[in-house]
């Protein structure tokens, strides 16, 4: 038993009342604390990481009770490499929020942030359905704080309307657990996916029923068309960098659909079966549409990066729903390179918003620091367009090879090469309108006061995870050679379950076991 | 008792869903409470409608009620409890600041320039 494995839990559990107790009135200590905090976060997480990339499933039993009766936390692959992923953003993050002083307008920003990463990291490494439920809403009532910092009418409206969608998530969320507990009398995921094959083929309505609800809650989770109507409005109006940071929320819903359509409904599994090919794979292709149309029609540049966030998830789920080794490998490269791409867009419309005081598109007069800002939107509309040389182009590459074994891959080739084509225009449309049009403009007379040049830590915060970006490119074999064995790993749960499990721990027998 | 039970959990889902499907934020919040309240109840049933029956293991007894919806049940009402002082709260601020409480965005200039 490691007890390593619950350190990225215990640690921004730990850090975030620490500053809101003892640091409320300094903002200089606060960010000192969240920065060392998130450092210790990556070097945890690359150590988790290293640990388990043998193959290997570290496991953390809360109270030492043994399995199916207590929670286990569970490091495998995929988990430490979802939790690495998510505190290198979260550096370049917690860094733009610190450049552009963005964690300065409203009080708590760094205990929020401290308590969505627990939720986030928590979500990733639980081994129980309802410890899943719980990091949830941590990570939820976190982000509904850090979604209306700073406030505005505009921010609070928006604010109200996540709120109540996740709301309404989480109850569905509880429907599901609650069936899925009435069909197997478990929540721990290991011991799930044993019970629900023992279930007789003319019982299986219930568990059809919970199989459903849940794909629904994590589809919510994901911005799944058409269940994605809370992303735009409400990444648009948060803050740049919280919406950065909410980059990575999308992909829990993503994990979360990998996680248990793997190990508890797995595809060959005749209870499910149709809910993958028939439901989820359309349902992405037309996410996927609908996004890139969104970048398109888009009139301000936070929503185009949002729509363009729809867009990518979608992309992530084509790839998810065609449940194959490939397909999954194809996935996760492509959720490293969405999630980055996404967060360095929100994080440059921002910089436009500093520059030039508003993010129409409209032509207005050239903003400050124009030429860097310009060339990294440049860049960052490369990556999440999907065009070579950066790894969006890779992962829309790895997604279309992989799709070669389904039955509809003459739609996912074409709406994946017609959206990524509507996208290149959308992003060209809003870049040269931006950009390019300011400089035929005459000049104004006075210029304008909200308006100042962005920071030199923001452009370096940016740059970092375009760094980020650019190591995902150039190491995309060994990064996909990795994803193919953790999709390998996850099409084999075996060693995962056995390790959950099997070993002892208090009660590990005990005498009256099927007293229900 | 289990027909009494299920209805109750029906009705209150309707309501409850009838009530978020509405446009002002007061009626939202109270479809989701009804909501919480029908799944808290689900929950509970969930591990099967006993009568009388002790949770925990002792000696000379063996019908038993399952514990562990008890205990969800109690951590899913703390939570939806929390959320919902949360949603008042963002709810208000939204209402007391754009002096209008409908949920949906609105076209915005026309409002303002007919009441000024």
């Amino acid at each position: 038993m490691s007890h390593w494995i619950i350190a990225p839990i215990i640690l921004p559990a730990l850090l975030a009342p620490f500053i809101v107790l003892a640091a409320r009135y300094h903002i200089g200590i606060q960010r000192v604390f969240s920065v060392a905090g998130v450092l210790a976060l990556i070097a945890i997480a690359g150590a988790l990481a290293w640990q388990v990339s043998d193959g290997s499933v570290i496991y953390y039993r809360l109270s030492d009770w043994a399995a199916p009766f207590g929670i286990v936390v569970v490091g495998d692959r995929l988990s430490t490499m979802m939790v690495l992923l998510t505190s290198l953003l979260a550096l370049f993050v917690l860094l733009y929020a610190i450049g552009s002083g963005w964690d300065d307008r409203g009080r708590h920003f760094h205990a929020l942030f401290q308590f969505q990463l627990m939720g986030i990291l928590g979500a990733f490494l639980t081994g129980d359905l309802f410890n899943l439920f719980v990091f949830f809403e941590v990570l939820l009532i976190a982000s509904y704080g850090l979604m209306i910092h700073a406030g505005g009418n505009a921010r609070l409206r928006a604010g109200v309307q996540y709120v109540l969608f996740n709301l309404i998530g989480s109850t569905l969320f509880l429907f599901a657990l609650g069936s899925l507990y009435a069909e197997t009398g478990t929540l721990n995921m290991a011991d799930l996916a044993q019970r629900v094959t023992e279930i007789p083929a003319e019982e299986t309505v219930g568990i059809r029923v919970a199989a459903v609800l849940l794909l629904l809650v994590f589809a919510i989770k994901a911005a799944l068309v058409p269940l994605h109507f809370w992303l735009p409005s409400s990444y648009a109006e948060a803050p740049a960098p919280v919406a950065a940071l909410f980059a990575i929320m999308t992909k829990v819903g993503a994990y979360a659909i990998i996680r248990v359509y793997t190990m508890i409904f797995p595809p060959d599994l005749e209870v499910t079966s149709g809910l993958h090919d028939l439901w989820l794979l359309p349902a992405a292709l037309v996410s996927l549409a609908i996004g890139m149309v969104g970048v398109l029609a888009a009139k301000k540049m936070d929503r185009l990066v949002a729509y363009s966030i729809v867009g990518s998830m979608g992309m992530v789920m084509v790839a998810i729903s065609l449940f194959s080794p490939e397909g999954i490998a194809a996935a996760l490269y492509y959720i490293v390179h969405s999630t980055l791409a996404g967060a360095v867009l929100f994080l440059i419309s921002d910089l436009v918003r500093t520059g030039r005081g508003n993010v129409d598109l409209t032509s207005q007069p050239p903003m400050m620091g124009t030429y860097l800002t310009a060339a990294m939107f440049f860049a960052g509309a490369i990556a999440m367009a999907g065009l070579p040389p950066l790894s969006g182009f890779l992962g829309k590459l790895l997604v279309l090879d992989a799709s070669f074994d389904s039955t509809l891959v003459v739609w996912v080739w074409a709406v994946v090469l017609t959206s990524s084509l509507i996208s290149i225009m959308g992003f060209a449309r809003a870049g040269s309108v931006v950009f390019w049009k300011a400089h035929s403009l005459p000049t104004m007379e006075e210029p304008v006061e909200v308006a100042s040049r962005p920071s030199m830590l923001a452009y370096a915060a940016t740059g970092g995870l375009f760094a980020l970006l650019t190591l995902h490119t150039v190491f995309a074999g060994q990064v996909h050679g990795y994803t193919t064995t953790m999709a390998k790993q996850l099409f084999a749960p075996d060693a995962y379950m056995s390790v959950v499990l099997e070993t002892p721990g208090k009660l590990s027998k005990p005498k009256t076991e099927e007293e229900k | 008792m289990e027909l009494l039970v299920a209805s109750a959990i029906g009705v209150m889902t309707a309501g409850g869903v009838y009530l978020v499907l509405r446009l002002r934020t007061f009626p939202v919040i109270l479809g989701i409470s009804l909501l919480t309240y029908a799944v808290n109840v689900f929950l509970f049933a969930s591990g099967r409608l006993t009568v009388g029956a002790p949770p925990i293991l002792r000696d000379d007894i063996t019908a038993y009620a399952d514990p562990l919806p008890q205990a969800l049940v109690l951590t899913a009402i703390v939570i939806s409890f929390g959320m919902t002082a949360v949603v008042v709260m963002i709810g208000l601020g939204a209402f007391l600041g754009s002096d209008d409480d409908h949920v949906d965005e609105q076209p915005e200039p026309e409002t303002t320039e007919g009441e000024t």
